[in-house]
C-alpha cells in the first residue's frame, strides 16, 4: 500500500476554518477582549467591530443589519425560529407545515411543539428529494401559522424551490422560515426575492468557527425573546456576544461570498466527475438526490448489497473521511429519514455513502477515492449474502 | 470505537465464502435492520465441524463477530459448537460497543440456524436446539435498477 493519506470528504458535517478567519479572531481573545456592552472607549471599539460584522452578514443575504441575530449555531437558530413563531402566533392558529427531510433540529423541535398542542404536517418529497409543491399547497389550512422548509438538504444536497414556497407563504399570509445551514455560503441566497421571514445559518459549514451562527428575523415580526437577560441582540438573545466567533463568522462569510462562483465551479467539476465515474464503473449503484438541483459539493450514492458502516471504516483505513445514512451510523435501528423519505427501501438506504467536497480537495484525490471505493465495494460484496443470492437468482434465468 | 481484535477480524475476516453441498446452512437477520449472516458447515461422519464459511451483510461488528464465531466452532463437534455463546464471541473479540452487542447474538443465532439445518437434513434431534427465528431465504431479492 502507498503512504497513508488524508482526504476529507465530509464538509457537510463541518469544515476547517480558513487561516485568515483564525487570524482575524485571535486579537479578540487577548488584546481586544472588551465587553461590547461596556461604556469606555476600549470596549466601544469591540462593539464597533461587532456592528461591522453584522453588516457584512446582512449584506450577504440582502437584508438590514438589525435583522441579524447571532446565535450559537444552526440548531439554536432552528429551535428559536420554530418555538418563538409558534408561541407568538398561537392565537392565530396552531398548525405548522414542514417536510419529511428536514434536519433533526427542525424535526425534533416540531415534535416538541406537537406535544404542546400544535399540529404539524410533514410534507412529502419526490424521489429526488424535492418538496412536492402541490402537497405543500394542499396542506395549508386557515390556522397554518408557519412553513419551514430547508434551503438545501444536508444528506442528498437537493436544493428546494424556495422562491416558489416563499410566494405560496406570502399569498396565504403565513410565516416562512428556511434552514439554510447547508446552502448559506455555497449558493446565492436573496431573502427579499424569496420572501423569507426567518433564516438559520451556521459558521462552521462555511470555513468559519464552530459555535456561532445566526438567525435572520424580518423586522416587524413579533417573536418572543429567546434568551432572557441583558440587552444584547436587541434583548432577544441575551448574553455577552461571542465576539471571537462573530469576527470569525464575518471573515468566513466575506471570503465565502468573494470566491463562491469559483469554488462552486471547481466543486461541481469534482462532484460530477465522482458521480459519473461511480455510476459508470460500479454496477448496482444509484445516485440519491436530484442530479441538477444539487449543492455543488454533494455526492450521495447507494451501493446495493453492502452496508454503509463497513464501507466507512474501510474508507477510513485508506485515509478517506466520509459519512453514511445507514442505521449503524445514525445511531438508531432505522437508516436515514431522508433516504427513506425519497422512497428508498431500507437495505438500499443502509448502503449509502455521502461525500461532501471542499475547496481544498483536488481532482487527483477524486481518482484515489474512486479507486478505493471500487476495491472496497467489490470486497464487501464478495462477503455479502445478499449479493450471493442476487447472483444465484440471476444465473437461473 | 472498536477493539484491535474486532478491527483485525473485520479487515481480515477468517473463513469468508461458501461451501458447496454444505451439511448445514443457516441465515439470520434481515436487510431491513441492516444485518444478515449466513454460515455454512461441512460436518463429518463423527459430527465434527470439518470446515465452516460465512457471508455477512452488515457493519464492522457484524463481520467481526461472524468471523470470530466461525473460528470458535471450527474443529468442534456439533454439541460443542452449540455451547459457543454470544458472550464467548464477544470475549474473544475483547468486547464490543454496547450498541453492537446484538451482532454477537446474531452470530450465535447463525451457528444455531446452521446446526438446525444440519440436524433437519440428518434426522437428528438435539435437546434445546430450536428452529431459527428468521430466515431471509424466502424474502424477495431487491430488483436491480
Amino acid at each position: 500500500m502507498e503512504e497513508k493519506r488524508f482526504i476529507y470528504l465530509d464538509h457537510a458535517a463541518t469544515t476547517p476554518a480558513r487561516p485568515e478567519v483564525v487570524e482575524a479572531m485571535l486579537p479578540f481573545f487577548t488584546e481586544q477582549f472588551g465587553n461590547p456592552s461596556s461604556v469606555y472607549t476600549f470596549s466601544q471599539k469591540t462593539k464597533a467591530v461587532v456592528t461591522k460584522c453584522r453588516e457584512t452578514i446582512a449584506k450577504s443575504i440582502n437584508v438590514k443589519s438589525n435583522e441579524i441575530y447571532f446565535t450559537a449555531g444552526g440548531s439554536e437558530s432552528d429551535n428559536w425560529a420554530l418555538k418563538a413563531a409558534a408561541e407568538a402566533y398561537a392565537g392565530k392558529g396552531k398548525h405548522i407545515i414542514t417536510t419529511k427531510i428536514e434536519h433533526h433540529a427542525i424535526l425534533h423541535t416540531a415534535q416538541y411543539l406537537e406535544k404542546r398542542g400544535f399540529e404539524v404536517t410533514y410534507v412529502d418529497v419526490d424521489e429526488n428529494g424535492i418538496v412536492r409543491l402541490d402537497r405543500l399547497k394542499s396542506a395549508i389550512r386557515p390556522d397554518t401559522i408557519l412553513i419551514s422548509v430547508m434551503f438545501a438538504n444536508n444528506e442528498i444536497g437537493t436544493i428546494q424551490p424556495i422562491k416558489e414556497i416563499g410566494e405560496i407563504a406570502k399569498e396565504h399570509n403565513i410565516l416562512f422560515h428556511t434552514d439554510a445551514v447547508q446552502a448559506y455560503g455555497q449558493i446565492p441566497i436573496d431573502v427579499e426575492e424569496c420572501n423569507i421571514d426567518m433564516l438559520s445559518a451556521s459558521g462552521h459549514k462555511l470555513n468559519g468557527p464552530k459555535g456561532i451562527g445566526f438567525l435572520y428575523i424580518r423586522s416587524g415580526l413579533k417573536l418572543r425573546n429567546f434568551v432572557h437577560g441583558g440587552g444584547q441582540e436587541r434583548a432577544r438573545r441575551a448574553g455577552t456576544e461571542n465576539v471571537t466567533g462573530i469576527v470569525g463568522l464575518a471573515k468566513a462569510v466575506e471570503a465565502a461570498f468573494a470566491d463562491m462562483d469559483e469554488r462552486a465551479k471547481k466543486e461541481c467539476e469534482m462532484r460530477d466527475y465522482l458521480i459519473d465515474r461511480i455510476l459508470s464503473e460500479i454496477p448496482y449503484v444509484r445516485l440519491n438526490g436530484d442530479r441538477r438541483r444539487r449543492l455543488p459539493n454533494n455526492v450521495n450514492v447507494s451501493f446495493q448489497f453492502i452496508e454503509g458502516e463497513s464501507l466507512l471504516i474501510m474508507l477510513d483505513m485508506a485515509g478517506i473521511c466520509a459519512s453514511s445514512g445507514s442505521a449503524c451510523t445514525s445511531g438508531s435501528l432505522d437508516p436515514s429519514h431522508v433516504l427513506l423519505g425519497i422512497g428508498l427501501p431500507h437495505e438500499i438506504a443502509h448502503g449509502s455513502l455521502r461525500m461532501t467536497l471542499g475547496d481544498e480537495n483536488t481532482m487527483e484525490e477524486m481518482d484515489y477515492v474512486i479507486d478505493h471505493i471500487k476495491e472496497i465495494v467489490a470486497k464487501l460484496r464478495a462477503m455479502s449474502p445478499l449479493y450471493e443470492d442476487f447472483v444465484k437468482n440471476n444465473s437461473y434465468e | 470505537m472498536y477493539s484491535e481484535k474486532v478491527m483485525d477480524h473485520f479487515t481480515n475476516p477468517r473463513n469468508v465464502g461458501e461451501i458447496e453441498n454444505a451439511s448445514g446452512v443457516g441465515t439470520v437477520g434481515n436487510a431491513k435492520c441492516g444485518d444478515i449472516m449466513r454460515i455454512y458447515f461441512d460436518i463429518d461422519e463423527n459430527q465434527v465441524i470439518r470446515d465452516v464459511k460465512f457471508k455477512t451483510f452488515g457493519c464492522g461488528a457484524a463481520v467481526a463477530t461472524s468471523s470470530m464465531a466461525t473460528e470458535l466452532v471450527k474443529g468442534k463437534t456439533i454439541y460443542e459448537a452449540l455451547e459457543v455463546t454470544n458472550k464467548a464471541v464477544m470475549e474473544a473479540l475483547d468486547g464490543l460497543p454496547p450498541v453492537k452487542v446484538h451482532c454477537s447474538l446474531l452470530a450465535e443465532e447463525a451457528i444455531h440456524a446452521a446446526l438446525w439445518d444440519y440436524c433437519q437434513n440428518n434426522d437428528i434431534t438435539i435437546e434445546g436446539l430450536k428452529k431459527p427465528k428468521s430466515d431471509i431465504g424466502e424474502e424477495e431479492v431487491e430488483e436491480e435498477y
